[in-house]
């Protein structure tokens, strides 16, 4: 991976989150906001339904981007995200990126994340150290 | 209507957390982070870190203690009813491992208006027991209508 340059893809990562995946992040994480894990909630208050929480794909972005260092928690040293789309359990989400800068061994990528044509993770900018 | 500003500069107590393994597994586990070093203590050792290792986005668990208590202070005035999270940033240094003490400050680090919506922009700064800084954090939260 150390040969990588500016304008360089990096690997896609695909992950489809379940119907309950939303559940377990709010565990996971302490966010327990009903727009997330009650559908019938979500509808009265006006969303198509239960929608996943933005740190979890901000979560899948880090992953994906970090998957340039074979996943080494050590690898991700900044990562900065716009939430521009809600995004549904049940879809792929796909995150992308390309590297916009290339200094040794450290890259910075322009990255996002999206559902079909439904971008949910914009203008993402991470800065990862290679191994 | 404009929107209170005279939050800015405002700094709350610090917020403690104890990092436990098992609250990283669950963690790794929900965010699909395959690599053992979250769930085995020995390869986390192996690959150099003092202990099990939380994945970098395990930030929000530890902050979030801060940053709640920010969030709903009547003096910053936010309405959680039209409220969004807009954007987010982490600056990440010392890796946070099972055992660690993390102390977290929430600053509110501005308050403006633009295009009829409200930006309130928080930094928090996390610290582990030794004074080591893991990772700073800039939240801003986005409400409609001000």
């Amino acid at each position: 991976m150390a040969e990588l340059k500016q304008g360089d893809s990096i690997p896609e990562l695909r992950v489809t989150p379940d119907k309950y995946l939303p559940h377990r992040y709010a565990g996971a994480s302490g966010d327990f906001n009903p727009i997330h894990i009650d559908p019938e909630f979500a509808k009265q208050v006006g969303l198509p339904g239960n929608i996943l929480h933005g740190l979890w794909m901000m979560a899948q972005v880090a992953r994906g981007n970090a998957q340039l260092a074979d996943g080494d928690p050590r690898a991700l040293k900044r990562l900065s995200v716009q939430f521009r789309g809600m995004g549904f359990p049940e879809q792929e989400l796909v995150v992308s990126g390309t590297v916009k800068e290339a200094d040794g061994d450290r890259v910075v990528v322009d990255t996002a994340a999206a559902q079909g044509d439904n971008q949910v993770i914009r203008n993402a900018e991470a800065e990862v150290q290679l191994p | 209507m404009a929107v209170k500003t005279d939050g800015i500069g405002k700094q709350w107590d610090p917020a403690t957390y104890e990092v436990g393994a098992e609250k990283i597994r669950e963690f790794a586990d929900a965010i699909d982070a395959g690599n053992p070093v979250h769930r085995d203590h020995e390869a986390a050792k192996a690959a150099g870190f003092r202990d099990l290792v939380a994945p970098p986005m395990f930030c929000v668990v530890y902050s979030a203690r801060a940053m709640a208590p920010a969030i709903l202070d009547p003096g910053i005035g936010l309405n959680l009813a039209t409220m969004l999270h807009g954007s987010q940033e982490f600056e990440w240094n010392e890796p946070v491992c099972h055992g660690d003490v993390i102390s977290t400050t929430a600053t509110c680090a501005e308050i403006y208006e633009r295009n009829g919506m409200g930006f309130y922009v928080f930094q928090t700064i996390s610290t582990n027991q030794e004074g080591e800084q893991t990772v700073k954090g800039t939240w801003t939260n986005i409400v409609r209508g001000v």
